[in-house]
């Protein structure tokens, strides 16, 4: 009996000094990996706190979406629905114009985007006069810089009912002005326009690196062999765009839920009419107005929540067809 | 081909031909790109009648400075907007930089173990984000920063995009440079600072520039989160001027003797203030921009 309490004592005595042991093999293995490690968690907090504070700290609030928001008791105080902030956006039919025209506004921009980019960087690549294809280059990425607020300036000037240019245009062959802010139907032909022109640039720089990473031999020897500019175009460049054109279009269609805000929002002017078409509204442009008007947060939220869920498993979907067909080029 | 070398005028009024095309669409495309720019310019140098006869045009048909001349009388708002917007420029992209390449230092160094947990933390809000009612309530609720300035610089001081493309960066500089330093016995922080930053300055140049262009450009989390018009950065003024609020105060005596106080073209001339550093910059430095494109798209 005491020969066998001895023996466990013995193995508690040796079980708690393998504990010590591995604790100060620990407490040692932590000191050297803050001597080698710690600058760089001194270097990475401010940008892990400013992170964790403005992106990860909101999320637990995306439970509004299953909550009747009242102001007063706060997300966390307020009392949970379920799905019915869902079900109401789907039955009373709200959130559907909402979806289309995200997503059909998305589609035309990447299909005339890609279209317009890849135009413009192939007639780049024919000027070899460097001074002139400076000055292009220059007028044309412009706009990529400039505010959406101002856009919608420099949009005004050309459709302002009275004074706007293309209204003076019309004048000149006898067309009577419109009044373009009070005619929903010709709005998403201006958006589109609006979007490529300030984005033509910026897709046609990506197109023309492509195209100047293209080996120029592939050229000559077709042009030794007697293919015409346009057949070398046809059979050589663009096959071999093929890759970047397939990688922007799909990290595009990734992000087919998220709206560019600043050109729904500021590019219409608040317009009344535009507005109760329900033209120009996107998830971002909707989220925000029940925002301003304080107005069904929690549906709002749900709306918000859906666009986050959906767009989260786009990009995943996106991002896997890359690995499939550009394994070196997937996100993550 | 035959044909061409047999027939060398034809092979050349081609060759003329496809050059005035392509020159042609090209100026054309370019022509589009910047006419608004001139139409603003014109405008507000045109007098307020002027444009409300003939439109806007891009020639003043009456030449005036009214528009300017305003400003300057009261220049408050626009100068304080103006100066708003300096203030998040400067401290956002500052800080921005030394946050960015702190961190971008340390995920670039293979000997620092959690760097691909650190990236992944950084990335995925990207991927998922809380969304904008979440973000504002916690944001004006919790953080209680309505109307703060800072509530225009903080929330985008870090971007994954940008720490990502300094870290390639720095991974590519010589990696016998960092080691010959550590066994000289310098810190990390040494080699950061009086090492890597030195040989990156095109780096740094093109994501100190794009945060400049964004932060100068912002309105968002402006609109959001500042209500308070002495607060307004330029953005956010020029937004309220267009949906009709007032450049300047109604003045008794303009009524009296009948001035009319110019809104169309004094919006016009806030807006071309607003432009101004940005052409400045974009003239100057739009190497380091386009960089910053084209190395952006193909890192992915």
């Amino acid at each position: 009996m005491l020969e066998l309490s001895r023996q466990e004592n013995k193995q508690a005595i040796i079980v708690a000094q393998s504990k010590q042991d591995s604790m100060t093999q620990w407490a040692t293995r932590l000191r050297a990996h803050l001597r080698d490690n710690g600058a760089f968690y001194l270097m990475i907090t401010p940008g892990v706190l400013l992170v964790l504070i403005f992106a990860y700290m909101p999320m637990p609030g995306i439970i509004i979406a299953f909550k009747d928001y009242k102001f007063i008791e706060g997300i966390f105080g307020s009392e949970w629905v379920g799905f019915n902030n869902f079900i109401y956006l789907f039955k009373t039919g709200i959130i559907w114009p909402v979806i289309t025209n995200t997503v059909v506004m998305n589609l035309l921009f990447i299909a005339t985007g890609t279209l317009g980019s890849l135009t413009i960087a192939i007639l780049m690549n024919e000027i070899h006069h460097r001074f002139r294809a400076r000055i292009y280059q220059s007028a044309i990425l412009f706009p990529n810089f400039i505010s959406w607020v101002l856009v919608s300036y420099f949009v005004f000037i050309f459709l302002s009912s009275g004074d706007g240019v293309i209204n003076q245009v019309l004048g000149l062959f006898g067309i009577k002005p419109v009044g373009w802010y009070n005619e929903p139907q010709y709005w998403r032909t201006i958006l589109v326009i609006v979007n490529m022109w300030k984005h033509v640039g910026f897709g046609s720089l990506i197109y023309l690196s492509a195209i100047l990473g293209i080996s120029p031999e592939l050229f000559e020897v077709a042009s030794i062999d007697g293919a015409s500019k346009w057949q070398q175009i046809r059979h050589i460049m663009l096959p071999m765009l093929v890759p970047q054109i397939v990688f922007m279009v799909l990290i595009n269609l990734g992000r087919i839920l998220s709206a560019d805000f600043g050109l729904f929002f500021f590019v219409p002017r608040n317009s009344g009419p535009i507005e109760a078409s329900r033209v120009t509204r996107v998830f971002d442009t909707f989220v925000y107005a029940s925002l301003r008007q304080a107005s069904n947060l929690g549906q709002a939220g749900a709306a918000g929540l859906l666009q986050s869920i959906c767009g989260f498993f786009l990009v995943l979907f996106s991002n896997a067809i890359v690995k499939k067909v550009q394994p070196e080029r997937r996100l993550f | 081909m035959m044909m061409k070398i047999s027939n060398p005028i034809v092979y050349q009024a081609r060759r003329v031909l496809k050059a005035v095309v392509v020159d042609g669409i090209l100026l054309a495309v370019a022509i589009i790109c910047i006419l608004p720019l001139f139409y603003t310019i014109s405008a507000s140098f045109s007098s307020e009648d002027a444009i409300g006869e003939y439109g806007y045009t891009l020639w003043p048909r009456e030449f005036s400075t009214m528009a300017y001349e305003f400003m300057l009388a009261q220049p408050e708002r626009i100068v304080r907007a103006y100066g708003v917007t300096i203030f998040v420029t400067v401290v956002g992209t500052m800080l921005g930089l030394l946050i960015t390449s702190m961190m971008a230092y340390a995920l670039s160094r293979p000997t620092f173990k959690i760097r691909q947990w650190v990236a992944l933390y950084l990335y995925f809000p990207t991927l998922f984000g809380a969304g904008m009612i979440p973000f504002y309530l916690f944001v004006s609720q919790n953080l209680g920063l309505k109307n703060n300035i800072w509530v225009m610089i903080l929330p985008s001081l870090v971007s994954s995009f940008s720490v990502l493309l300094v870290r390639t960066y720095f991974s590519e500089l010589p990696q016998e440079l960092i080691e010959a330093a550590k066994i000289d016995g310098a810190s990390e922080w040494r080699i950061l600072f009086q090492l890597v930053l030195p040989l990156s300055t095109p780096i740094l140049a093109t994501v100190g520039l794009m945060m400049a262009l964004s932060y100068w450009n912002s309105y968002y989390l402006a609109l959001l989160f500042v209500d308070d018009n002495k607060l307004y950065p330029l953005q956010l003024l020029l937004y309220n001027i267009q949906a009709g609020a007032r450049l300047f105060a109604e003045r008794p005596e303009a009524q009296q003797f009948n001035i009319q106080v110019p809104v169309l073209t004094a919006r016009m001339a806030a807006a071309l203030i607003a432009i101004g550093p940005i052409a400045f910059v974009y003239l100057f430095f739009q190497k380091y921009l386009i960089r910053g494109i084209t190395t952006g798209a193909s890192k992915g």
